[in-house]
């Protein structure tokens, strides 16, 4: 999923100082799961900023919703009859969500109240760690299901360097080396010649140093 | 030979090659690097020049190596996969051949958190081995990593950095091998501090033949005093210094412990002589370049060879 983490409150405060009527909008996917955007966030959130500008001296209106998937447009139309009612669209989903919004109603301000992180799992209540960074061709099934990209501090394909220590990585103990956890996973299969291969350099342009990244399903598009 | 590499010229005629290493100043100051090019005149067969090392931002090891070329000396191009893209690196892989600097070794650097800019990207388009490809491409095949034809290769002596020491162990010597195969000619190693574990890390390599693909230069480092031995020691990843070495320091009163630190490296030089495989000694002798010329010569690897 995506992970994200709420804004300091001192920032968005001053995103909507000039603002009398806000409209909040959680999301329920990822961001609800990583506890940052969903429906119970934007109830705190929404006292949250009341509160700190009633002690500023002073006052805004905020809207809830939260909406089944924000980065989808079917969803975001949900928001329509809300809109008008608003000066402004504080949203609390990922960066994918929040531009979603900005794109659906042009003339709003649209404005982010989560740092989108990066794609990852849970690692157990209350953590999560990153996993992949859609690269565009995936490499897992060559290394045992770990990610060298995502999980590599110098994202190295033919790994590990020589500051891997006792299964950490050299940039510190709370990190595993990727290269490290390859290794155990390719020889608890059996599978260790695929050490043995070097992998070539990557072609980044399906990694997003193309530009821009879409996928056209012909058969599914309109 | 694949090239005009001093180096490989001393390697391939089976002499014991020594290296050193020169750390570029953190500032325009170009006398700095004559001045540490001076203490290694005559006493090794190349100098390393180090790439933005522990990720700090130095003068960059193209203009220092050609310093020390002007100089007379044989540098050898570090250059980490972290500050660069594959074709900043091969623009200045052309721009030092034509400066007349046909050596280099290809690392991927230490993390930028361990340097004075923590906020910089790491790079890493590409990773060490696939730096070796590279190289190893344009010079024997004239192609540029992209496929393009390139008017007039450089032709690169290639090393790459091997580490005993890090873990997982078993993976070392296959690391190794993959580096070979990539393409290195010659290898520098981590500091060998623990003999014992690098002769069994030799014995990995000597099981490969891979001794017989490429040269492994044996890589030492004199230590200043206690306090640096502890440092390495506990807080270096993927350095291995033993608590023997930590005590012989600390046995030594403070002004004596220098010389205990070249002693100690002298030793351990002649220990590594006696290892079939190692092929010579990269001696890296952190801001103590002074020191290198005596330890060359107690280690009985003077006069250096004329090839
Ligand atoms: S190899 Fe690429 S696609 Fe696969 S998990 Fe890693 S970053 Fe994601
Ligand atoms: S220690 Fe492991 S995870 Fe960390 S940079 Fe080196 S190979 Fe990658």
């Amino acid at each position: 999923m995506i992970t994200a983490e709420r804004k300091p409150l001192e920032e968005l405060i001053d995103y909507i100082r000039p603002f009398r009527r806000l409209l909040l909008v959680g999301c329920n996917e990822c961001v609800t799961v990583c506890a940052a955007g969903g429906r119970k966030e934007v109830g705190l959130l929404a006292s949250g900023l009341q509160m700190a500008l009633l002690k500023a001296g002073a006052s805004i209106e905020v809207r809830e919703h939260t909406l089944e998937r924000q980065c989808d447009p079917e969803y975001v139309e949900e928001l329509v009859p809300m809109i008008d009612g608003v000066d402004a669209v504080m949203s609390m989903a990922c960066g994918c969500g929040v531009q979603e919004v900005a794109r659906r109603f042009k003339d709003k301000p649209v404005f982010p109240a989560l740092n989108t992180k990066f794609m990852g799992a849970s690692e157990r209540q209350g953590v999560w760690a990153e996993r992949c960074q859609g690269c565009g061709d995936c490499l897992l099934g060559k290394t045992g299901g770990i990610c060298p990209i995502a999980r590599c501090a110098k994202q190295l394909m033919n790994g590990p360097c020589g500051g891997s220590t006792g299964g950490h990585c050299e940039i510190g103990d709370d990190v595993d080396c990727a290269w490290a956890l390859i290794w155990e996973r390719l020889k608890a299969l059996g599978l260790q010649e695929n050490y043995v291969e070097i992998t070539p350099a990557k072609d980044w342009r399906s990694g997003g140093g193309g530009g821009p990244r879409k996928i056209i399903r012909e058969d599914l598009a309109e | 030979m694949k090239t005009e590499s001093k180096l490989e010229k001393v390697l391939a005629a089976g002499h014991l090659a020594v290296t050193s290493e020169c750390g570029p100043p953190r500032g325009a100051m170009p006398d700095k690097v004559r001045e540490k090019g001076k203490y290694l005149e005559g006493v090794v067969d190349g100098v390393n020049v180090t790439d933005n090392q522990t990720a700090m931002v130095r003068m960059s090891s193209l203009a220092a190596s050609v310093i020390l070329k002007q100089e007379g000396h044989n540098p050898l191009l570090q250059m980490v996969s972290r500050d660069r893209n594959r074709l900043a690196m091969q623009a200045d892989i052309i721009g030092a051949y034509s400066l007349g600097i046909d050596t280099m070794l290809c690392l991927s650097g230490d993390h930028t958190k361990f340097g004075d800019h923590p906020m910089a990207a790491n790079v890493h388009d590409i990773d060490s081995i696939q730096m070796i490809q590279m190289v190893k491409r344009m010079r024997d095949e004239g192609l540029f990593q992209g496929g393009a034809e390139i008017k007039s290769p450089p032709k690169m002596f290639i090393g790459a950095a091997a580490n005993p020491f890090a873990d997982p162990f078993e993976l070392r010597v296959l690391r190794l091998a993959k580096k070979i195969a990539a393409g290195a000619d010659f290898i520098q190693t981590q500091c060998i501090f623990n003999v014992d574990k690098f002769e069994l890390w030799m014995e990995g390599v000597r099981a490969m033949g891979l001794h017989k693909k490429c040269y492994i230069l044996a890589g030492v480092t004199p230590i200043k005093s206690v306090g640096a031995a502890r440092y390495m020691k506990n807080k270096v990843p993927g350095m291995d210094v033993p608590q023997d070495i930590v005590d012989r320091m600390a046995a030594q009163p403070k002004e004596k412990q220098p010389e205990e630190g070249i002693s100690i490296c002298v030793e351990t030089i002649e220990r590594l002589k006696k290892v079939e495989g190692v092929a010579g000694f990269h001696i890296m002798a952190i801001d103590w370049e002074e020191k290198v010329g005596e330890i060359v010569e107690r280690a009985g690897l003077l006069p250096r060879p004329v090839v």
